[in-house]
């Protein structure tokens, strides 16, 4: 195990760790909740509201297929983001705290 | 030492195999509700419809390009070559990761010595398996849009792994679930159950998968069912007791980028053939006059078209597959949720070395997989109309060979050198990802036995690293034994419903258990267990009295229905077509056959009118969680709790391979 020992309490109070905690909390909560609605959506319009899944956009190809497809995009977006986030945020974040602990 | 005896142990498995294989084939399992309801119709009105005068110049052309085969024949030759090459490549792997396997971090994590991109590729591996290569194409070819919202479930279920479970989990854990649920908790009592729940879970993915493996070899290479889940099953042995999470993850790294480049090249294939028209190829599905007759009788069940009623573009538009909405919205939080609580996907964030790398892996599976299901859905579509859903429906009724015969097709056609070669390039595909997909499974499901069970429970956590080693090993054999055990009994069931069972239990036991131990100051031993207990009974008892179990009452009402409609006609004075005569008589015959019979459990009827349990049972884990930490608090867990936090956000103290 690792030889070191850490006071979990007292890291618990750093104010740098409360901060990385709440902008951590808020940014993946957040965002897994609105990425979860637009997928339940998905179910939703295609389980209660067909005639609009019916829609013809292009050719045969209908409202649902392209709603579909933007799962994709969104899914892609999301991680992309969040990539970003956390490299560029998160990631600093925790290694001025650890390097304050340490 | 230990490895000759497993060698020779391994040996006599084969031996005992290939006799247990000779037996008489038993009496199978009843096949799944879709399985029965597509021999109902579509299997007796394949051929009738095929040779239909078919309306309009594009279902013209569709008609004779339809092959009459019940049958993909892969030529033998070709295929046995390429699947020795697989075999051959992935056994030198083995070799190489069984002399690196020392200590049980090796085993079950590799040493944490994968990096993100790889680990990425491996994690995409593991979704990529046979049932979403093979099942997912044949419900889009089968039932048009409703397979595609299928592939939608697994691709957004990385953003919950993605957000709030890898990281976390791969800060705070160490193998396996129980690692994780019992870092606060009374870690016996909770590893107990913890170990059962992943047994469970990966068994029922196991199951599917061999069942796949099992069809697949047994249509490719024209060997009996038994022979081929046996002979998957040793090779799958041998991979995990020799090689460990190395052999594992390289195994699947290989087959994943061998699975995309065949996806590739299949979607491509398909779009050249349609001349790269995305809009002439939808436009050529919904006028296809085999798929309006598919969708007609097989599907919505219309002995007699409705006037006016466009059966084409009904292909686009849902619920013919998921009938239910409440069925979709179920099956939703089942995949958005159940992937975060796999087994064989959680032990995979701790194969690298920190979140970062985590992170890293979720983002590469993520966009592997997006783009693999988008593949498969030109894939399904393009089966649907070049290959027609009449005759993959008359050659697999789940239409589980639906990428196969087009590959076939696509490559020039039966016969051909090109057809035959893309045929057997698919297989061998098809057959690497299943050797690769049961691998991780079945090293999860002995990690769970081994490490939590015999390591955690028996000894006390004092095993010196050979003992691990071993154990796991032994383990893994007996887990890959009663796999293969099985796959054997369940040879019928749909291979894509019952990866959804795996999906469900996992969200509604693992998910709610794994979440609040991270986020949860309050969750404690009870709460752990209550969850996984309730979600787990709950989801199978809820599946035993769903509409996926067979129901024979039900199929002889459908038949009669059919009959019913079809002697008023002839009473009323109408003439019956020849089709409509074939019909008749499979529907009489069903009916004698069915009518009087009773489910699994003794039932006339589902009670539970869902497929999928995930609204009922995920909710019911969660209360179960959330009560059994109110009624039982416990001040020790609580305390912990800031360890847990800090431990999980920052990464402090996390667990390196080669501390244990």
């Amino acid at each position: 195990m690792s030889t070191k020992t850490y006071n979990w309490s007292e890291i618990a109070q750093n104010p740098k760790y409360l901060e990385l905690k709440r902008r951590k909390r808020a940014f993946l909560f957040g965002w897994w909740l609105v990425s979860t609605v637009f997928y339940f959506l998905l179910p939703v319009v295609a389980g209660y509201f067909p005639e609009l899944f019916k829609i013809k956009i292009i050719g045969p190809v209908n409202f649902g297929y392209l709603f579909i497809l933007s799962q994709f995009v969104v899914a892609f977006f999301v991680a992309i983001y969040y990539t970003k986030v956390a490299n560029n945020d998160f990631d600093k974040r925790t290694e001025a705290l650890i390097l304050e602990i340490q | 030492m230990f490895i000759r005896t497993l060698l020779a142990v391994t040996c006599a498995l084969i031996f005992a195999g290939t006799g247990f294989a000779q037996e008489p084939a038993g009496k199978g399992p009843a096949p799944s509700p879709q399985a029965a309801a597509a021999t109902a119709t579509a299997g007796a009105q394949a051929p009738v419809a095929l040779a239909a005068p078919a309306a309009g110049a594009v279902a013209a052309k569709a008609a004779t390009q339809a092959p009459m085969a019940t049958k993909v024949k892969p030529n033998r030759a070709i295929t046995i070559t390429m699947f020795l090459a697989i075999i051959g490549v992935t056994l030198c792997v083995v070799i190489w990761a069984a002399k690196n396997t020392n200590s049980a971090a090796d085993f079950y994590t590799a040493g944490g010595g994968i990096t993100g991109m790889q680990n990425g590729w491996a994690i995409a591996g593991d979704y990529m398996s046979a049932a979403s290569f093979l099942g997912m194409s044949g419900l889009i070819s089968l039932y048009g849009i409703d397979g595609f919202m299928y592939a939608v479930g697994p691709m957004f279920s990385f953003i919950a792994i993605l957000l709030v479970v890898a990281e976390p989990c791969r800060n705070a854990g160490k193998y396996t679930l129980g690692d994780i649920l019992s870092f606060r908790a009374a870690a016996k009592p909770v590893r107990a159950v913890a170990a059962v729940s992943t047994v469970t879970v990966s068994l029922f993915y196991l199951i599917a998968q061999m069942v796949g493996a099992g069809k697949l070899m047994q249509v490719l290479l024209d060997i009996p069912y038994r022979v081929s889940v046996v002979g998957v099953g040793v090779l799958m042995v041998a991979y995990v007791v020799f090689g460990g999470m190395k052999a594992t993850t390289w195994v699947q790294i290989i087959k994943a980028s061998l699975l995309m480049s065949g996806t590739v090249v299949l979607a491509l294939l398909v779009m050249l053939k349609s001349g790269m028209n995305p809009i002439a190829f939808f436009t050529d599905i919904v006028s296809s006059s085999h798929i309006q007759d598919h969708v007609r009788m097989a599907v919505l069940k219309d002995a007699l078209p409705k006037p006016g009623f466009d059966y084409g573009q009904r292909f686009m538009e849902p619920g013919l597959f998921l009938k239910s909405p409440l069925d979709q919205i179920s099956l939703g939080i089942a995949w958005a949720l159940g992937a975060a609580g796999l087994p064989h996907i959680l032990m995979r964030f701790f194969t690298v070395p920190n979140a970062k790398a985590a992170r890293k892996s979720i983002v590469v599976a993520l966009f592997i997989n997006s783009t693999f299901f988008f593949l498969i859905n030109l894939i399904g579509f393009g089966a649907a109309l070049y290959l027609t859903p009449q005759l993959i429906s008359s050659v697999d009724k789940g239409g589980n060979m639906a990428t196969l015969l087009l590959a076939q097709m696509l490559g020039g056609g039966a016969g051909t050198l090109g057809g035959d070669m893309f045929l057997a390039f698919i297989c061998a595909v098809a057959f690497a990802t299943i050797l690769a997909v049961v691998s991780g499974l079945v090293l999860a499901a002995s990690a769970a036995i081994a490490h939590d069970v015999y390591v955690n429970i028996v000894m006390d956590g004092k095993a010196d690293q050979q003992t691990q080693v071993k154990v796991a090993r032994i383990t893994s054999l007996f887990v890959g034994v009663a796999a293969i055990i099985m796959g054997l009994m369940a040879e019928k069931e749909n291979v894509v419903a019952l990866v959804a069972l795996a999906f469900a239990v996992a969200a509604s036991g693992n998910f709610p258990a794994i979440i609040l131990s991270l986020f949860w100051r309050r969750f404690n031993t009870a709460g752990v267990i209550s969850a996984l207990l309730v979600g787990t009974i709950s989801t199978l008892a809820l599946v035993l009295i769903s509409p996926v179990m067979t129901y024979p009452q039900k199929i002889a009402n459908d038949a009669k229905k059919i009959v019913v409609t079809l002697e008023q006609k002839i009473a009323s004075g109408g003439m019956l077509a020849e089709k409509d005569m074939k019909a008749l008589e499979k529907a009489k015959v069903e009916f004698a056959k069915n009518d009087g019979q009773t489910s699994m459990v003794g039932l006339k009827e589902a009670i539970f009118p869902l497929k999928n349990p995930g609204i009922v049972s995920v909710p019911l884990g969660f209360i179960a969680a959330i009560m059994g930490t109110l009624m039982f608090r416990n001040k020790r867990a609580e305390d912990m709790f800031d360890e847990v936090e800090v431990r999980q956000i920052t990464g402090l103290g996390i667990a390196k391979a080669t501390d244990h």
